[in-house]
């Protein structure tokens, strides 16, 4: 199986490190895939926000390429995106009026041949656990880690149908896999703030704070994520949550696929970590001192 | 006759308006679902900023409240972050009911509660236009010179770019089919 890969604004700007560590990820486990020819924007919060049909025509303009090129999956790793698709299928086949202009605006009529898979679902339901654990060569098992997945990935259920909707457990079965110790949390789906990030900033500083404060609490060291918005807000945007909470945090934000990648053996170089503002080596540098030291003690 | 009174005021006939039935052909969805549980106001993370819940804009739909929903901070505080429709036991998709309503006020020109929201909007979809794709250097510049807020968001700009998440030069890409599709469905939008 050959999957079409639609990387999204952000993954070409500044979520790069997530379409760096993705492809090392899939390259790995020997996932075939190729960026989708001439993809465009999703058009996502500010096309669905102004009118309907933009917001649901931009999706299908690339799944419409997609389909003309044979393919029959599409990885869509950004959150935002993943869910803009698949709302916009499921819009279209609830409302034949609105697939109708779509066609219209398009000149081409969308067979719903290409399906939707965002990549934790694809390394869980595809690749099994059984196959990563095996591909697994580093020690991250002392590093503690909670899974934030946000609002798009699973909502809203009837229209993404991933995982459950309130306490969704993907990405946290496949970084266990990894070996990392996965800690239980309460802030899992809340939402971070979003887009309002370019907008109304002080939303996303307090919603932010929220997450980051439970997730210290709970004793996390980091925290993994599968979204560029959500890892904007909660990584670059963290200094400023200290400054104005006056907290101090320190949590290094991952995408789940860089965690993935360094369990892999990836080189921790090559994978954009050095482009987080919130630095994770001197975690990294810890987790591997405490393993290497512990090691002879344990025989 | 009384019983005919009473009855009359409780009908969706009698709570029709224009307003009512423009959120419902945009949105798509039944508001007169809606029994009051409030679990869409309970969920929503923006509720402690705004001046209506949800549920109260659900209710300002049912009852024609055109002003109030439109001059609203709740439209433009909504994050979309669908928590709302997925806890719905009357499963109204309220997340699109706001979709609605920002459609609404920006084609009728309502001036926002919160003017940088859409002028995020707009700024962005001028950005999509015109390179297919969307380019965070031009549309945080672009962003700035609409909202006047020059000093926002500077610091972290040149801090992300001495962390290379910026890239300076948007690659145009299949821009001229985006730009045919943005005239088409301002065609049509006009034209219904
Ligand atoms: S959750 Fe649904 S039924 Fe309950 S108050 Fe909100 S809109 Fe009405
Ligand atoms: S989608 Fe909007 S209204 Fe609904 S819960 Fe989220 S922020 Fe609140």
């Amino acid at each position: 199986m050959r999957y079409a890969y639609y990387p999204g604004c952000s993954l070409h700007s500044t979520a790069f490190e997530y379409d760096l560590s993705m492809r090392a990820v899939l390259e790995k486990l020997g996932i075939e895939y190729e960026e989708l020819r001439g993809w465009i924007c999703c058009g996502t919060s500010p096309a669905h926000c102004s009118s309907k049909l933009l917001g649901v025509t931009l999706p299908i303009k690339n799944l419409a390429i997609a389909e003309e090129d044979g393919f029959r999956q599409m990885i869509v790793p950004c959150a935002s995106c993943f869910s803009r698709f698949k709302i916009a299928l499921h819009e279209t086949e609830e409302n034949p009026e609105l697939k109708e202009k779509v066609e219209q605006v398009l000149n081409y009529a969308y067979q719903g041949s290409v399906e939707v898979r965002h990549p934790l679902d694809i390394f869980y339901n595809e690749v099994g656990l059984e196959r990563i654990r095996e591909s697994v060569s580093e020690d991250l098992s002392r590093m503690k880690v909670v899974c934030y997945y946000g609002c798009l990935l699973t909502r809203p259920p009837k229209a993404v149908n991933f995982d459950q909707c309130e306490y969704p457990m993907t990405m946290d079965n496949l970084l266990r896999g990894c070996g990392i110790e996965v800690l239980d949390w309460s802030y899992k789906t809340d939402c971070c703030g979003a887009g309002q990030a370019l907008a109304l900033t002080n939303i996303v500083v307090k919603l932010s704070r929220d997450i980051l404060v439970n997730a210290k609490q709970v004793g996390a060291e980091a925290v993994a994520v599968a979204c560029p918005l959500c890892h904007s807000n909660l990584d670059a945007r963290q200094k400023e949550i200290e400054q104005t909470y006056k907290l101090s945090l320190n949590l290094p934000i991952f995408y789940f696929s860089q965690l993935i990648a360094l369990a892999m053996g990836v080189d921790k170089n090559k994978i954009g970590l050095q482009g987080h503002l919130v630095s994770p080596f001197p975690l990294l540098k810890k987790i591997k001192s405490t393993s290497s030291s512990a090691r002879p003690s344990r025989g | 006759m009384k019983a005919e009174t009473m009855e009359k005021v409780l009908t969706q006939e009698t709570l029709k308006s224009d307003f009512t039935d423009k959120i419902a052909q945009e949105s798509d969805q039944n508001v007169y679902l809606c029994y009051q549980c409030r679990k869409c106001a309970a969920g929503c993370p923006v509720t402690y900023e705004t001046d209506y819940t949800p549920f109260q804009i659900i209710q300002g739909v049912i009852y024609g409240q055109r002003e109030l929903v439109l001059n609203s901070k709740m439209i433009w505080l909504c994050t979309t972050c669908e928590t709302c429709t997925t806890r719905c036991p009357q499963e109204i998709d309220i997340a699109r009911v706001m979709d609605a309503a920002r459609i609404i006020a920006q084609r009728e020109g309502i001036k926002a509660k919160y003017p940088e929201v859409p002028a995020f909007f707009q700024t962005s979809l001028q950005n999509i236009s015109w390179f297919g794709r969307l380019y965070e250097v031009g549309l945080i510049m672009m962003l700035k010179l609409r909202t006047k807020d020059f000093t926002k968001d500077v610091g972290l700009g040149i801090r992300m770019f001495l962390n290379r998440k910026l890239k300076l030069t948007p690659k145009p890409t299949a821009f001229r089919e985006v730009r045919r599709i943005f005239k088409k469905i301002k065609e049509i939008e006009e034209a219904s």
